[in-house]
């Protein structure tokens, strides 16, 4: 596996608070990745660091085997879009397309124009005028249009509405097919990133709780109901991810790497996003067993 | 970047070319027919003998303009050290489109690199062009009233010449340095003027006065060089005299009176108003000549400290030299600071 972005011990400080901390992460090429993780969990400072945005306190990260943002052609080769999906308000759309064009030596004009008619742009248009989904868009395409070999993009359906963010990950997905470009997306939103993502990160307090191929992690995670039992006497091979407990029944989410053959629990497929929330809960841990507790 | 630039200022690039345009058409129009006024006015007053009737009349008759355009150039520094400077940076990073322009192909240095080169090379051009013209135009002007507005005296010594090229530059960095360090538009534009105003006026006070050595002259205070006399009021007490020196144009530091050990004075003893008669011509001449011999006797003299008019562009050279080596200082702080933290 070779990764676009590779960090070591990441640490990031702002003042006296540690906004990530010991954070080592790879993220594989040729992929679309999804990176989720609760608020807080260090995803915008994570990726504001591998685009050079901000320059890390402790630890190292290298993005595409290069420094992030070191010289003008490390910045060429990485796309960006913010969350707050910035545009000047002022120039036009055509301004935009002039500004990509003259600051970025692979830009693909006809690419860029394509998209933007495809879109339904005006290229007269002022940005300050256009609406948040028209906004993202066309943020989008600039980072598409510099032809960039990795392409970031930090929530940036967070403040859509539905249609707008369908309509926004439709481009990513058909320009991520068409330019075989590397893409890590952030979000919260598990559902959209289903919708696009075959890689998945899970973020929680800076550290990757879940990471691997999306349909492999589902094959490999089940949710077993059954009798109300002790976990811990359950199979080795058997990872436990989140119990819970009612006065009769046990429902468990494993991870193991074979079907679950013992009969006295009930098999069934977990979704990504049950599975997402479950690496994300506060009691869920990889290690250690969970405490039996009864719920009432 | 050149295009973004340009693109980003056009709206206050166009103002500030459409001013420079309408001031130096004024000036182009009104310009020729002052400076012929005032040959022909000075070349005809040798015959009716009243050159300073002339001179003051040619001076009261133009004041307004000439003030107005001698502010108007101790204006444009801060007008663009607020309205060039702050504004670079600052909203870029308030409005979050450094997110976008920083992640283009292009190192945040060259970027500032380009911003801080082109726009400060237009606004040093702008700045210079308007002090220039001014200062070709206000040339009658300045002569006549030469007196009581020497080029050299405070205000006028920013007006004219070369300097306003050192202090846009200063202005615009000052402003641009401002802008990175406080990340908000509007504090930095009041920081910014605050901060100018602030060194203008120490430039003028503490520093220009010594830039070179002031020449320095020790005299006898006689009825041929009294010029004035420091009094509360009259009949009150003398705080001290002032003398002329014959220097015209030039910009006095210090016209003090010293006692017999070399100290200044604080109080002058109360005859000495016998010296200067309320009305000229109407005292008493005795009485006069004897308050001088008796100044003379008690070992009063006169101190007085100045920079000669000569001197006009090689302090208005240190002067800009020093605001941009200020601003090459500041501009270095940009560079540096500009690295993502």
């Amino acid at each position: 596996m070779t990764a676009v972005i590779h960090a070591q011990g990441l640490g990031k400080r702002y003042g006296r608070r540690w906004a990530l901390t010991e954070c080592t992460l790879q993220i594989p090429s040729g992929r679309v990745t999804g990176l989720v993780g609760p608020n807080g969990a260090g995803k915008t400072t994570l990726l504001g660091l591998a685009v050079g945005q901000l320059a890390a306190t402790t630890g190292t990260i290298d993005v595409l085997g290069a420094r992030p943002a070191a010289d003008a052609n490390a910045l060429a080769r990485v796309g960006f879009v913010a969350q707050s999906t910035p545009v000047y308000a002022q120039l036009t759309v055509g301004d935009h397309l002039r500004l990509g064009a003259r600051l970025n030596p692979r830009w693909d004009a006809g690419l860029a124009v394509e998209r933007i008619r495809r879109i339904g742009l005006d290229s007269a248009q002022r940005a300050g005028a256009l609406s948040g989904g028209q906004r993202a868009q066309l943020a989008l395409v600039l980072a598409i249009a510099k032809r960039p070999d990795l392409l970031v993009l930090d929530e940036p359906v967070a403040a859509l509405d539905p249609l707008a963010r369908r309509e926004f990950l439709q481009v990513l997905m058909e320009a991520a097919a068409e330019h075989s470009v590397s893409v890590v997306l952030s979000s919260h939103l598990v559902a959209d990133l289903e919708r696009v993502c075959d890689y998945l990160v899970v973020l929680v307090a800076s550290h990757v709780r879940l990471a691997g191929e999306i349909d492999e992690l589902l094959a490999q995670h089940r949710v077993l109901v059954g009798p109300r039992r002790d976990p811990a006497a359950l199979a080795d091979n058997l990872r436990i991810v989140s119990a819970r407990h009612t006065e009769r029944q046990t429902s468990l989410l494993v991870r193991s790497p074979d079907p679950v053959d013992d009969p006295s629990w009930t098999t069934s497929e977990v979704g990504l996003e049950d599975m997402v929330l479950a690496y994300m809960s506060p009691s869920a841990d990889r290690t250690a067993p969970p405490a039996l507790e009864v719920l009432p | 970047m050149m295009w973004l630039t340009w693109r980003q200022l056009r709206p206050q690039a166009t103002i500030m070319l459409g001013a420079l345009a309408v001031l130096i058409t004024f000036l182009a129009i009104t310009g020729p027919r002052l400076a012929h006024d005032y040959a022909a006015g000075t070349a005809s007053c040798g015959s009716t003998g009243d050159c300073a009737g002339f001179t003051d009349t040619f001076f009261s008759d133009h004041a307004f303009a000439y003030f107005a355009l001698t502010a108007l150039v101790l204006a444009v520094p801060a007008v663009i050290g607020l309205f060039w400077g702050a504004p670079m940076i600052s909203r870029e990073l308030e409005t979050g489109t450094y997110e976008l322009v920083w992640q283009q192909s292009v190192t945040r240095r060259s970027w500032l690199a380009v911003k801080i080169g082109s726009v400060g090379l237009a606004v040093v051009v702008a700045a210079g062009l308007a002090s220039m013209a001014v200062s070709w135009w206000a040339h009658p002007l300045d002569e006549a009233g030469v007196g009581d507005f020497p080029r050299l005296s405070p205000l006028m010594f920013d007006a004219r010449g070369i300097a306003a090229v050192g202090h846009a530059a200063f202005a615009f960095i000052l402003g641009v340095t401002l802008g990175l360090v406080l990340r908000r538009t509007l504090p930095a534009m009041a920081v910014t003027l605050t901060a100018f105003a602030i060194v203008q006026i120490i430039m003028p006070t503490l520093v220009r006065p010594h830039l070179l050595a002031p020449l320095r002259v020790d005299t006898a205070i006689t009825a041929q060089n009294l010029s004035g006399v420091k009094a509360s009021g009259p009949g009150g007490t003398v705080r001290g005299l002032e003398i002329g020196i014959g220097a015209p144009g030039a910009w006095i530091l210090t016209n003090q009176t010293i006692d017999k050990t070399g100290t200044p004075v604080e109080t002058l003893p109360a005859w000495v108003s016998a010296c200067m008669p309320i009305s000229p011509g109407k005292g008493d001449a005795d009485a006069e000549r004897s308050c001088f011999d008796r100044l003379a006797a008690s070992g009063y003299r006169q101190v007085v400290e100045y920079q000669p008019a000569n001197r006009f562009w090689a302090l208005q050279a240190l002067e800009t030299a020093i605001f941009l080596g200020l601003a090459l200082l500041l501009a270095a702080v940009c560079f540096w600071r500009i690295r993502p933290d």
